[in-house]
């Protein structure tokens, strides 16, 4: 079963992703924040990363920042969820690392879009 | 709904579209025609089918049949088909119009245009291979209402996120406030004009490929036949026919056959795709 951490500040965003992702049979991990996610990494590495943007004590973007620059050889996915939909920060994302990028509010057949766009569907 | 509205509506739908609206429909009758009803200030379906039968007004029957057969679509649907028509279908025409150089593509029932700017976009990413080609993408729908969407390009945040990489966003959208809208130079690829798919189809000219997905499935047996031999006269004996996933030309049109490991996709009996290349 593929692994996707969820890393977002909101409990609810986390839920609804979770049981959109848990009916596309993957296993779960949860972060509150990039620091809790990068933590989540360090103990395994999963195998898709959903991330929000904006996120107290590390936001997304730093915490993609830090992943693809860890000596660690094992990369995951990294999918961008987030309410920043604009053009710049698409662009941000992207040349940070990101494999895609999903404009909040989403919904399932997003969520299976993106996720078959970058192969792990 | 009682059963002679609902058989109104059939068959205004079928005369006009070839639709067939079945009793499990009932509910899409429903969901599309209430806020049509409502335009016109009319409480519900039973008062919209009686101004028809009151005033069988063309312009009221077009509305009814234009929201009966607007469909859902999305880029790049079903992803495989556009992979095929790049990695299999594209190398061999190229091949086969290396000296003329021209290729016509057809969407047929292009609804808001994802389609036909899907295959614009796969053939910008192809140019390279394609320097000095006249290509036309011809995008046909029975619903004007749709082709002036399709025409201006503009999409919701939900519908560029449905199938569309975000890679092709950023190479080929602009955002426009909350819409996002394709560039000038894919829109300038696709041309777009009406037609019924129950008319004759000859004016249209002659087509290197053809999508023609997600349609036949809401006709009936006689009328899949029609448009399937229309079709083919229209279409170049090497040429491919993309049909939806649910959809097949067997047993229906027997000028068409299976293209050999390429599901969804036919081609003609006089020669056929694969024939060409080899």
């Amino acid at each position: 079963m593929p692994s996707c951490l969820i890393v977002d500040d909101s409990k609810v965003v986390r839920m609804v992703a979770r049981r959109i992702l848990e009916d596309l049979s993957f296993g779960i991990l949860e972060a509150e924040d990039g620091k809790g996610a990068l933590n989540a990494c360090l103990e395994k590495m999963p195998d898709v990363i959903l991330l929000d943007w904006n996120m107290p004590v590390m936001n997304g973007i730093d915490f993609l920042r830090t992943l693809r620059n860890s000596e660690n050889g094992e990369q995951p996915v990294v999918i961008f969820c987030t309410t920043e939909n604009d053009m710049a920060h698409i662009r941000e994302a992207i040349s940070a690392g990101a494999n895609e990028y999903i404009m909040k509010p989403f919904d399932r057949a997003i969520i299976e879009a993106k996720f078959s766009q970058v192969g792990v569907l | 709904m009682n059963s002679q509205d609902f058989q109104l509506f059939g068959e205004i739908v079928n005369s006009r579209s070839g639709l067939v609206l079945t009793e499990e429909k009932i509910y899409l009758l429903e969901s599309r025609l209430v806020p049509l009803a409502r335009r016109r200030g009319l409480e519900n379906l039973e008062a919209l089918a009686e101004e028809v039968r009151r005033y069988k007004d063309d312009r009221l029957l077009e509305e009814i049949t234009e929201a009966m057969t607007t469909n859902e679509t999305f880029f790049f649907r079903d992803t495989k088909p556009f992979d095929t028509f790049r990695d299999v279908v594209l190398p061999q025409l190229l091949k086969a119009r290396a000296t003329k150089k021209t290729l016509r593509i057809w969407t047929a029932a292009c609804s808001t245009g994802q389609e036909p700017y899907s295959i614009a976009m796969l053939l910008k990413e192809e140019a390279a291979k394609m320097a000095g080609w006249r290509v036309e993408i011809m995008a046909t729908d029975i619903s004007q209402e749709v082709l002036e969407k399709a025409k201006a390009g503009l999409y919701s945040q939900f519908e560029v996120q449905r199938g569309l990489p975000i890679q092709l966003l950023m190479k080929h959208f602009q955002q426009v406030g909350e819409m996002w809208q394709i560039d000038s130079s894919i829109r300038a690829m696709v041309k777009f004009q009406p037609k019924n798919l129950l008319e004759d189809l000859g004016s249209l000219g002659q087509f290197d490929v053809v999508f023609c997905r997600n349609v036949l499935i809401y006709f009936d047996q006689p009328t899949k036949s029609k448009v399937l031999t229309q079709v083919h006269k229209i279409l170049a004996d090497d040429g491919a026919l993309f049909l939806g996933g649910a959809e097949t030309v067997l047993g229906i049109c027997d000028s068409f056959k299976p293209v050999d490991g390429q599901r969804g996709v036919y081609t003609s009996v006089n020669g056929g795709l694969m024939a060409a290349a080899s």
